[in-house]
């Protein structure tokens, strides 16, 4: 059983210090998550899910608590670590696409390649791959302005699946797309969850998004509220 | 990362935006252009001025009487009556590293042909004066030894006292009358040209004995052109004349010489100094466009940092480290700046060519010159780039990916 688990949160919180006040984004919170699995964290605006979704990215570090990664304990990590540990153990995937502007879908998927120690013939071949399986194989040469909504959510996918990492995180994918492309793309996540056993984390305000998840984590107020399971 | 993908990312984003990034590599171009067309007129000036004296015989040595004092009172230089004839004889037979002499007087006079009247130097020299100046005739020829020792009333006439007084009719064998005295044409000089505000042809030569009895009416001369055997020996000719001289004019051990002796090499070296000088000042005045083309380029930087803030928090969401940013953004400043600098040098190249041609100026563009216009440009890249830059890589990737 240890040895299934990806994702340990030990009573995490997190500070801000805005001006002179201070604000509890996160108020200890402590889950794990196995190996394989899909859940959706789920919470209103303001509720810390987001804080939670920076924190088990690697891009901001908790101010109290454990947070361990495939075993090893990343809360103390350096900037650089941190950054090692986003391109090699993490893939993002954002409601916004995040794409560079003027760029192939090849060079979008390619960019974590780049600052891996991956040579340049070797990160094409990647890419390539990881495009064909979200199905833009024939697009990898269109840039970022000629492809629609659910392409370029496809790119990000593939992007995030092409250094292989532990987990993809994915905030609000479907929320800058319309009702059927958005199923796409949560059709995308879950068979990747199934057939690749990719670990899945959502983080999402939308309960239609959550239900493709196994489970849902309800956050509120910097706690975790209640876990729902999805039945899936 | 290495070096190769960090210049290929670099060039990617350069090229992502052209139009932008060859304005800004514009104040680049323009900077080292200036640099390298200032410095080769000031190049230009330095080699027109090496050449004129090469010209001139570099192995020429000048002997002139000192500065007299009597009582306190210092003449100035050439005030002295001692210099003789016989002293050019001397230094030509005891001086073994002499192989020519020549004792100079001028003065000026009005010179007439026929109707005709022209106001100009006259040199009286010996007759081997073409020979120690490498200065040939055009036409006839100059006066021998023997017309020299005669005191003949024989005169060559400079190029542009003929043009003047003869407007290219035959001079040779003709009369022309300086203060009164009938002296005949034996021939016409070469052209050489202008050196500053005057001109070398405006000038009538004479036998220096001649110059001296009827012209001037003295018996003494006032210097003494020499030239030494070789470039080599002009430091030996120096010293053989200064003791030829100290002995002749009986000066005691320790006491002051009433002539000096200079020697071309050095004449040349202070006039190439000065157009060292300019050369500097042309090329400072055109550094400080160097200048603000980098600091143009800090600014683009600085605005397409804030512009692609976006873009850095996406990297560094996918693993970009602060040493990564870092150098992305130092490396686009160092190859606008270095891209800059090489159109600077064809455009710097092709105005040095421009003003050579549309303007009475030479230039000479030194290969020193495009190196280290080169060099500066990329270390202006660094310099201004690594602010930018250095911005870029701070930044927190949770504030940059949500930056609007």
């Amino acid at each position: 059983m240890q040895n299934n688990v990806l994702i340990e949160l030990n009573d995490i919180k997190k500070i801000y210090t805005v001006g002179e006040s201070e604000v509890h984004a996160l108020k200890g919170v402590s889950y794990s998550i196995r190996k394989g699995d899909m859940v959706a964290i789920m919470g209103p605006s303001g509720s810390g899910k987001s804080t939670m979704m920076n924190i088990i990215g690697c891009l901001d570090k908790p101010t109290a608590g454990r947070y361990i990664l495939e075993g090893t304990e990343v809360s103390t990590f350096d900037k650089n670590q941190l950054a090692r540990i986003r391109n090699k153990q993490i893939g993002f995937v954002f409601q916004t696409f995040n794409l560079l502007a003027r760029t192939s879908a090849l060079e979008n998927t390619e960019l974590p390649l780049l600052y891996s120690d991956v040579n340049a013939k070797t990160a094409k071949e990647m890419a390539m791959k990881s495009l064909e399986s979200v199905g833009l194989k024939g697009r990898e040469t269109h840039k970022t302005n000629q492809l629609s909504g659910g392409e370029r959510q496809r790119v990000a996918i593939a992007r995030a699946l092409v250094n292989s990492p532990a987990v993809i995180l994915a905030d609000e994918p479907t929320g800058n797309l319309d009702t059927k492309t958005g199923d796409e793309i949560m059709k995308i996540f879950t068979q990747l969850n199934e057939s690749e056993g990719i670990t899945i984390i959502l983080v999402t305000h939308d309960p239609e998004v959550a239900e493709f998840a196994r489970r849902s984590i309800h956050i509120r107020d910097g706690l975790i509220e209640r876990i729902e399971e999805n039945g899936r | 990362m290495n070096f190769i993908k960090t210049s290929r990312v670099a060039l990617m984003a350069l090229a992502r935006n052209k139009m932008r990034s060859f304005l800004t590599a514009l104040g680049i171009i323009i900077g080292v252009g200036a640099v390298i067309a200032m410095v080769s007129i000031g190049q230009g000036a330095k080699a027109d001025v090496e050449k004129r004296f090469d010209e001139m015989g570099s192995n020429l040595l000048f002997v002139r009487p000192g500065s007299m004092s009597f009582r306190g009172r210092h003449g100035g230089g050439g005030s002295y009556q001692t210099m003789k004839e016989a002293d050019a004889q001397a230094i030509l037979d005891n001086c073994d590293a002499v192989t020519y002499v020549s004792p100079n007087v001028n003065t000026r006079s009005q010179v007439i042909y026929q109707n005709k009247n022209w106001n100009s130097s006259i040199y009286g020299v010996g007759h081997s004066y073409p020979i120690i100046r490498n200065w040939d005739i055009q036409d006839g020829q100059f006066f021998s030894e023997q017309q020299v020792k005669a005191g003949q009333k024989v005169c060559i006439l400079g190029s542009e006292v003929y043009e003047n007084l003869f407007e290219g009719a035959p001079a040779i064998g003709q009369v022309v009358r300086i203060k009164r005295i009938p002296f005949r044409v034996l021939g016409v000089m070469e052209a050489k040209g202008e050196t500053g505000f005057m001109s070398r042809d405006d000038v009538i030569f004479i036998p220096f004995k001649t110059a001296m009895m009827r012209l001037l009416g003295v018996d003494s001369i006032q210097s003494i052109d020499v030239s030494a055997a070789s470039l080599d020996s002009t430091a030996e000719a120096q010293a053989q004349i200064e003791e030829v001289l100290r002995i002749r004019h009986k000066i005691a051990p320790g006491a002051e010489d009433d002539f000096n002796v200079r020697n071309m090499s050095d004449i040349a070296e202070s006039a190439s100094e000065s157009t060292r000088i300019l050369t500097i000042l042309l090329g400072g005045i055109a550094s400080i466009y160097l200048l603000v083309g980098g600091i143009g380029i800090m600014n683009i930087m600085l605005v397409s940092v804030t512009e692609r803030i976006r873009e850095i928090g996406i990297r560094m969401s996918v693993g970009a480290k602060e040493r990564d940013i870092l150098l992305q953004f130092l490396t686009e400043a160092i190859v606008l700046s270095l891209l800059g600098g090489i159109l600077g040098i064809f455009l710097g190249i092709g105005s040095a060519q421009l003003i050579s041609r549309l303007s009475p100026m030479q230039t000479v563009v030194l290969p020193s010159s495009i190196a280290l216009a080169f060099l500066f440009s990329g270390s202006v890249g660094v310099f201004f780039g690594f602010y930018p830059a250095r911005k870029a890589s701070k930044l927190d990737p949770i504030d940059a990916l949500r930056y609007e």
